[in-house]
């Protein structure tokens, strides 16, 4: 698939985005996070900017953008329109908890409430962002059962890693944080491989015979397709990276995703001061860097049905 | 809705494509953008036409493939030319994602379309559909697909018998048929069941109307023995032995 | 789920198609079919096939569908241009229709007057042939003629000289009845819709479809089986098909004794000025022999007992045989047997000797018998017609080679041999045909028949039944600037489009003054060699610094390639813009159950200042005063241009352009006085007349009485007789004899061998005569072209819609040929021939005789020209093949460059070899990924352009992005 740029940032700065706003929202209904206005100003707007930025690029690849209001219409089955519908409802909690936070300074009661709310819409809409990819039975690669927790976790962890480098200035050494960033990272880092494992070993089900009806031949191949100059189609669902090249950016997806920001964790623990908020700033460039990334081979590396009639033997 | 129809429709309306006689000539493909560049989802548009990058919105094309026999098939090998446009699809994941209701399935006829009034060009469909049946129109920002000329085969300006889809009539082989799946005694029904009409990527479940007919295994004519020697008893042309007349 | 919108009046399912019908002819391909076009304010909505046309019955083609991007081509010419710069440098400035025609009358009113041969007039894809070739006589030049002489003549011609009607045009397989199939070398051919109906129709009933053809694609894809025969090696395979069915005796004796001239009698007198010719009696009828009398008899006559074999004594003593004898003789030689064709054929000797059994099973187990009735041409009735249903097309693939005229005579001499000519299941004429074999229409141009400021004595073309026939000057020199009917191709019957240019820039057999040119694209697709085609053109005699061709005029209704090497454009209307004639005095539109022809009607009103060809030509005559173009006051004798002309004008009294709603009350057909309302009567009847044999009038044409009289009656034929198919022609061997010293025209010295080797009367194989020598060694590989279905020669490429289907063309080649050069799919190769060198893009496939290489003909494209994006993938991954194929053999004396060349053709009918090119291949660096040669991009002239970024073709009023 092709990796369109607006959408991998979609995907990324809101699940950071969602990450942040929804360890914000649990940790502060638990006290773990502390009252500083400025620490909280600076975390939600970040989370809230995040997620708008996104959810405004979203639009910016819509062929229609000025009707982009319409996708919230079809939630009863679409996952992009519950997206859509889950992300405009989450500001409101949202709003209550930043109210209750900013404003009145609390973290109980309806507030607190308000947290766990906006947390759990996070949680929704990462979950259907996700799903709008695990539904397409087109693109195996996408349709597998790995990839909603593959977004959520990786939302947690990018979410976390950026609360902690905001967090840092203001605290030192938030000790459970730091196990949430090792513990989501390790997860995420431990899912992805399985990922990539489970679609390196997938055997599709579908072949060019299957695709075409011509099973009763042995072998079927491609001779000419139907124009000669690449269609929609093939530049849309005709991307394909080669394998070299992916295997080069799935081990710097390794290192700057996973294996950078686990150390420069575990640095940030054992350092303090500058170094710890440097740290602690690197290792959330470096997941951000990371699963953009990450998030480029999800597309690219996505084979779509439609190519089994562009020379795919089987997908 | 983006929903699927509740109730399956009355009439399921599609295509048999016949890959026996289909000689990939594109007759069908060009006259579908043809009608439909001025009708119902038009227009149909060309960038860059007379360019380098010449790209335009096609609701149906046709590929070439080669399929060559191996020793578990008694066919010979063949170059098929495969017409590919929208199913109909039964279970239609192009509708369900859509986000705005403009892709819907009529409740009717199991026709699929798009209302371009609503779409917003998020191109959602287009990766839902393992067909490759969605065209999207960069110029237009709406997505376009097959209508299976709806604005033909119930429109009551043109004569019965053109009230086909434009592809239907063009397709000089006779490769196309039209017609309505639930009725058993429709050309369709018929055809599929004597030639073992196919449903493409039938693992995918999504029941799509449309059928694609296999070639037939291939014609034979006599026992193909050599041909026995004129017994040449009478000398050269001995064989001759009648008398002729003119 | 719930339904909660089923969708229901979402659409509008009944919207206003169009506010006007016209129905018209299309002229996306000379295939004409009817169409019914559909206007919506004005502008082009639709256009679809006719259902109640007999040619395409409601189907339509890609191209067809395409009309509406051919009218909106933005490649259009739009006013008369004037050269300005250097010939071939795209120069022109634009000048008034005024300008234009007294330039053109002030060229060729001298030559008139001095020598009409001066002007070589030609046209290409021209169907206005009834016109032209008029129009040239009335010029008085000789020198006319249209593309069929590199199309496809020797087909025509073997056709016409052996069974009075050819493939295509003049005969098309029963679909209806056949049961075995054989198509040989056709890849889309003009029957273009009508053969993909056939086909539908032969596979649903079962019967069997054997494509020959070195290329599986198209309707080869579908066949039943496909015979990946090497290119040029058809005769032989048809010949060892020939040798199988004589060893077994499956052959229709009686079909042969009565239709055939298989018992005429040869005479065996070698050394005898008539020896292999038919014995005749005083009357000059041929003679047989009747193995009840046992003497000779008229052969003609009815209720004889002719003998098909053994030598007899002739009543002058001198000894004759059988042409039926003879052949057997001949091909039961092992020469012709499975075993000795299989290696140059490509096809094993077991897979030969099948379909021979299968080709003797479907005749003669799986006859059809029709309860039809019919009476023959001695009035005997006959209760059924009995069929043989093996039917056999075949096109360019036979065509395009120099043996082309004598493996055509083969597939005919295999459709005798098995009773399939006009019988239920085979082979089926289209009136006006058959005609006599051969017609007996004679081309002038003789010597004297060239006569300044006066007609030529009759039509240029026409058929040679002998050396007298011929026309040379008393030296032997060709008459002809295209050396049409000379000793180089005696029976050039369609001219030799291919060679005017290359002659006339030698002056061989004189100068020409001025080349007048209409619809072929000359400096391009259509010569044999591209490149040195244009060098032609441009070249200047070095002493007077003239062009060595001073004038040309050239008429085409876009910006080709071959505009920019013109002095003068007369901008042509689109085919949607004029009236235009499918006459059966030209090439017919009829079926094998009746006559038709038809007309085009503007549907649209030009809005660029171009005039139809037609109406130019004739008001270019009036200016000249040619005799049948005025009147004795010398003004026009059809004012109202070409729609009058086509009323009006009489060939020969009763005769027109349209055989439809003849006689002043338009109750005739065929003949009959001018009408002046049979316009309005064609554009009544969708624009076309067609006219339904009776059921017993359908078969057995040559033979049936009723049909023969139809025929009379019409004015297809001068007389009822039988028209007997010759196995053996005649003819051949008259030219053969001249060969031998015989009779007053004789050939040139370096002629006679070629004469005689060729001129057999009874088919023979041959190698190419450009893979002689080593060639085969040096160039191992066969390069071959052929028709996309989706595309027009050179046209297409300016449809916005058809090419994109063919942007850019390939070399496709087999695995084996991959394996041997190292050669990966989509790598770029070297392809070079004995005469020039290529580089091309391939694509590796299956379905190609291992030998073979092929591409699509004729995407390739000029820089520049079609108004296309001077770096289209037509011009930087488009390539055409005939920069490798020459239009002269090397000097017939080795050691002398001088010596006398041979046109790169089929000897008999100087038909162009496009096919017999021989390449060689090599792997080549992919770095520039552009295709060569290339060439110097042409300046769009004044006039054509800009081309559009975006079309939105269609679009609703108010509609687009807001
Ligand atoms: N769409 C379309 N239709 C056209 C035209 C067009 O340009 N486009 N052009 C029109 C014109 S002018 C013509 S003349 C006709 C020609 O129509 P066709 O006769 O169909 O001509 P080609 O496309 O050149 O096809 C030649 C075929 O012969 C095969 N062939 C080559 N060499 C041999 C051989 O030695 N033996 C055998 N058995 N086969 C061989 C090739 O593989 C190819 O399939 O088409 C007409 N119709
Ligand atoms: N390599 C290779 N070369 C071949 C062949 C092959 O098989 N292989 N085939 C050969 C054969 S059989 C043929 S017939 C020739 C065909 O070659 P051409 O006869 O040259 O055919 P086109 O390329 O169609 O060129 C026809 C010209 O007519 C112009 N034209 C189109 N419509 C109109 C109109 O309405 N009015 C006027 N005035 N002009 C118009 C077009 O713009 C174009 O310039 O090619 C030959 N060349
Ligand atoms: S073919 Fe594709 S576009 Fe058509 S209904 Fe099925 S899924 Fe939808
Ligand atoms: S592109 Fe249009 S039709 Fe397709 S899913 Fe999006 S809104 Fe629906
Ligand atoms: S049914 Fe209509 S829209 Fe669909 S492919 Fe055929 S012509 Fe095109
Ligand atoms: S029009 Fe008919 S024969 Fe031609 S490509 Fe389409 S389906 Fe095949
Ligand atoms: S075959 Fe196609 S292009 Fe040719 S006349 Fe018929 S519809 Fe037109
Ligand atoms: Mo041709």
């Amino acid at each position: 698939m092709q990796p369109a740029y607006s959408v991998i940032f979609l995907t990324t700065a809101t699940g950071t985005g969602y990450g942040l706003l929804a360890l914000l929202g649990i940790l502060r209904a638990t006290g773990d996070l502390p009252d500083d206005r400025a620490f909280g100003v600076f975390a939600l707007g970040l989370a809230l900017a995040l997620i708008s930025a996104g959810l405004l690029a979203s639009t910016a690849h819509l062929g229609r953008p000025e009707r982009a209001w319409r996708a919230l219409s079809q939630w009863r089955s679409s996952w992009l329109s519950r997206e859509g519908v889950l992300a405009i409802i989450g500001y409101g909690p949202a709003a209550l908890f930043a109210y209750g936070w900013l404003l009145l300074q609390q973290n109980d009661g309806i507030w607190a409430m308000a947290g766990w709310g906006a947390a759990l819409l996070s949680v929704a809409t990462v979950y259907s962002t996700s799903m709008i990819y695990r539904s397409l039975a087109a693109i195996p690669r996408w349709h597998h059962p790995l990839v909603p927790w593959n977004y959520l976790i990786l939302a947690l962890a990018t979410g976390a890693l950026w609360l902690n480098a905001v967090l840092a200035p203001f605290v030192s050494g938030h000790a459970l944080l730091q196990a949430i960033c090792f513990a989501a990272l390790a997860a995420a880092w431990l899912l992805k491989i399985a990922y990539w494992r489970a679609i390196d070993s997938a055997v599709g089900d579908s072949t060019i015979a299957s695709a075409t009806g011509l099973e009763s031949f042995g072998a079927v191949r491609p001779l000419d397709p139907p124009h000669v100059q690449d269609n929609y189609l093939l530049k849309e669902m005709g991307f394909a990276v080669a394998r070299k090249h992916a295997e080069k950016l799935r081990r710097l997806t390794h290192l700057l995703a996973f294996l950078a920001p686990l150390v420069l964790i575990v640095l940030q623990a054992a350092t303090s001061g500058q170094v710890s908020l440097m740290v602690a700033a690197l290792a959330a460039v470096s997941v951000s860097i990371g699963v953009v990334l990450e998030r480029w081979l999800f597309f690219a590396e996505a084979q779509h049905k439609v190519m089994l009639y562009y020379g795919a033997d089987r997908i | 809705m983006t929903s699927l129809p509740s109730i399956p429709p009355a009439k399921r309306l599609g295509l048999v494509i016949d890959l026996d006689t289909c000689v990939g000539c594109h007759a069908c493909a060009v006259s579908c953008k043809e009608w439909n560049t001025g009708g119902h989802v038009a227009p149909l548009p060309d960038t860059d036409p007379y360019g380098k990058d010449v790209d335009g919105v096609w609701l149906n094309r046709v590929h070439g493939f080669e399929a060559e026999a191996d020793s578990s098939s008694n066919m010979a090998g063949r170059t098929v030319y495969f017409p590919r446009s929208c199913l109909h699809c039964e279970e239609a994941p192009c509708v369900t994602v859509c986000p705005t209701g403009a892709s819907y399935k009529r409740g009717e006829d199991g026709i699929v379309l798009v209302d371009e009034d609503k779409c917003i060009g998020c191109k959602l469909c287009s990766w839902a559909c393992p067909y490759g049946a969605r065209e999207f129109d960069g110029d237009g920002g709406v997505m376009k697909k097959c209508t299976l000329c709806i604005d033909r085969i119930y429109n009551e300006n043109l004569e019965p018998a053109e009230r086909q889809p434009a592809c239907v009539n063009a397709c000089p082989a006779r490769a196309r048929h039209f017609g309505d799946f639930n009725d058993p005694d429709s050309d369709v029904s018929q055809l599929t069941a004597e030639r073992g009409g196919v449903e493409l990527l039938a693992e995918m479940g999504l029941k799509p109307t449309n059928r694609y007919l296999p070639p037939r295994s291939s014609a034979t004519v006599g026992d193909g023995a050599s041909l026995e020697d004129a017994a040449d008893a009478g000398g050269f042309l001995g064989w001759i032995d009648r008398v002729l007349s003119r | 789920m719930t339904i909660v919108d089923d969708g229901t009046g979402r659409v509008d399912l009944s919207p206003a198609v169009s506010d006007e019908i016209k129905y018209t002819t299309c002229y996306m391909c000379a295939c004409r079919c009817g169409i019914k076009v559909h206007l919506r304010d004005g502008e082009l909505r639709y256009i679809e096939g006719n259902r109640n046309h007999p040619v395409n019955r409601g189907v339509l083609c890609a191209k067809g569908s395409a009309g509406i991007m051919q009218h909106h081509s933005p490649a259009r010419l739009s006013q008369p241009l004037l050269r300005v710069g250097e010939r071939g440098s795209g120069e022109f400035k634009a000048i008034s229709w005024d300008e234009a025609m007294d330039l053109a009358t002030s060229w060729l009113d001298p030559i008139r007057s001095e020598d009409p041969r001066k002007l070589a007039f030609f046209t290409g894809r021209d169907q206005s042939q009834a016109l032209t070739g008029w129009w040239a006589s009335q010029f008085g030049t000789p020198n006319h003629a249209a593309h069929g002489g590199f199309c496809s003549v020797n087909m025509a011609a073997a056709g016409l000289y052996s069974i009075g009607g050819s493939f295509w045009e003049f005969g098309e397989p029963d679909w209806e009845h056949c049961r075995y199939f054989m198509m040989f070398g056709v890849a889309e051919d003009h029957d273009s819709n009508p053969i993909k109906t056939g086909l539908a129709t032969l596979k649903q009933r079962g019967a069997k479809y054997v494509a020959v053809n070195p290329v599986r694609t198209g309707y080869a894809g579908i066949a039943d089986e496909w015979l990946a025969v090497t290119p040029g090696s058809d005769g032989l395979l048809v010949l060892a098909l020939v040798h199988e069915l004589l060893r077994a005796g499956k052959v229709d004796l009686d079909y042969l004794a009565r239709y055939t001239n298989a018992p005429w009698l040869v005479i065996e007198d070698p050394g005898a000025d008539d020896d292999g010719l038919f014995a005749r009696d005083g009357d000059g009828n041929p003679l047989c022999w009747d193995s009840v009398k046992n003497s000779t008899v008229n052969a003609l006559a009815t209720d004889i007992n002719p003998s098909l074999k053994d030598r007899v004594t002739l009543p002058d003593g001198r000894g004759a045989v059988p042409v039926f004898h003879l052949l057997a003789e001949r091909y039961l030689d092992a020469q012709y047997g499975p075993d000795a064709v299989a290696d140059q054929t490509g096809l094993s000797a077991e897979t030969i000797r099948r379909i021979a059994s299968e080709l003797a099973h479907a005749a003669f187990a799986e006859e059809v018998v029709l309860d039809v009735p019919w009476t023959d041409w001695a009035g005997r009735r006959h209760e059924q017609m009995i069929g043989r249903p093996v039917a056999i097309h075949a096109m360019r693939g036979i065509s395009a080679h120099a043996n082309g005229f004598q493996t055509c005579r083969s597939l005919h001499i295999l459709q005798m041999l098995l009773g399939t000519i006009d019988v239920p299941g085979g082979f089926r004429y289209k009136p006006p045909f058959p005609k006599p074999a051969p017609p007996g229409l004679k081309p002038a141009g003789k010597p004297g028949d060239v006569v300044p400021g006066s007609p030529l004595g009759g039509p240029p073309l026409g058929f040679p039944q002998g050396p007298d026939d011929l026309l040379v000057e008393a030296n032997g020199t060709p008459c002809r600037i295209d050396h049409a009917f000379s000793w180089e191709a005696p029976i050039s019957a369609h001219g030799m489009m291919h060679t005017v240019i290359a002659n006339a820039h030698r002056g061989d057999p004189y100068p020409i003054d001025t080349l007048f040119m209409y619809m072929a694209n000359m400096a391009w697709n259509s010569s044999m060699n591209t490149s040195e085609t244009m060098d032609m053109l441009t070249d200047k005699d070095p002493d007077s610094g003239e062009y060595k061709i001073p004038h040309i005029i050239y008429s085409d209704a876009f910006f080709s390639e071959t505009v920019a090497y013109a002095d003068l454009i007369l901008p042509d209307t689109t085919y949607l813009e004029r009236w235009d004639c499918v006459s059966m005095l030209d090439r017919p539109i009829s079926n094998a159950d009746g006559p038709a022809d038809a007309i085009r009607q503007p549907v649209l009103t030009p809005d660029r200042d171009v005039r139809p060809f037609q109406d130019v030509l004739l008001e270019l005559g009036v200016r000249l005063g040619l005799p049948g173009l005025v009147n004795e006051q010398g003004t026009a004798r059809y004012p109202g241009g070409y729609p009058d002309y086509l009323a009006n004008h009489e060939r020969s009294p009763g005769v027109g352009s349209l055989a439809g709603w003849r006689g002043a009350d338009g109750q005739s057909q065929g003949q009959g006085a001018p009408n002046p309302d049979q316009l309005a009567r064609y554009v009544d009847n969708e624009c076309f007349w067609h006219d339904e044999l009776a059921p017993e009038q359908r078969y057995f044409k040559h033979a049936n009485r009723s049909y023969l009289d139809y025929a009379v009656k019409m004015g297809f034929i001068g007389h009822g007789d039988p028209i007997v198919l010759q196995l053996y022609t005649e003819a051949l061997q008259r030219f053969r004899l001249a060969a031998r010293g015989h009779g007053e025209q004789q050939p040139p010295e370096g002629q006679r061998k070629r004469i005689e080797r060729f001129f057999d009367p009874l088919p023979i194989w041959y190698p190419p005569s450009a893979v002689d020598g080593t060639v085969a060694e040096d160039y191992p590989l066969h390069a071959i072209s052929q028709r996309p279905a989706a595309m027009y020669h050179s046209w297409g490429s300016q449809n916005a819609w058809l090419r994109q289907i063919h942007t850019a063309n390939r070399l496709y080649i087999s695995e084996s040929v991959a394996k041997e050069h190292d050669i990966a799919d989509d790598g770029w190769v070297h392809l070079e021939s004995r005469h020039g060198k290529i580089k091309a893009q391939v694509r590796i496939m299956a379905g190609v005789n291992e030998r073979t290489v092929w591409t699509w003909n004729a995407i390739g494209k000029r820089a520049g020209a079609w108004n296309l994006a001077p770096d289209a993938p037509e011009v930087e991954k488009g390539f055409l093949l005939n920069h490798l194929i020459e239009d002269l053999l090397p000097p017939d004396d080795a050691n002398n460059p001088g010596a006398h060349r041979q046109a790169n053709a089929d000897p008999i009918t100087g038909q162009a070899a496009w096919f017999d090119l021989r390449v060689r291949i090599s792997k080549a660096s992919a770095d520039a990924a552009v295709t060569e040669p290339g060439f110097r991009p042409l300046p769009l002239p004044p006039g054509v352009g800009p081309r559009p970024a975006i079309l939105r073709y269609g679009i609703k009023k108010g509609g687009g992005k807001s």
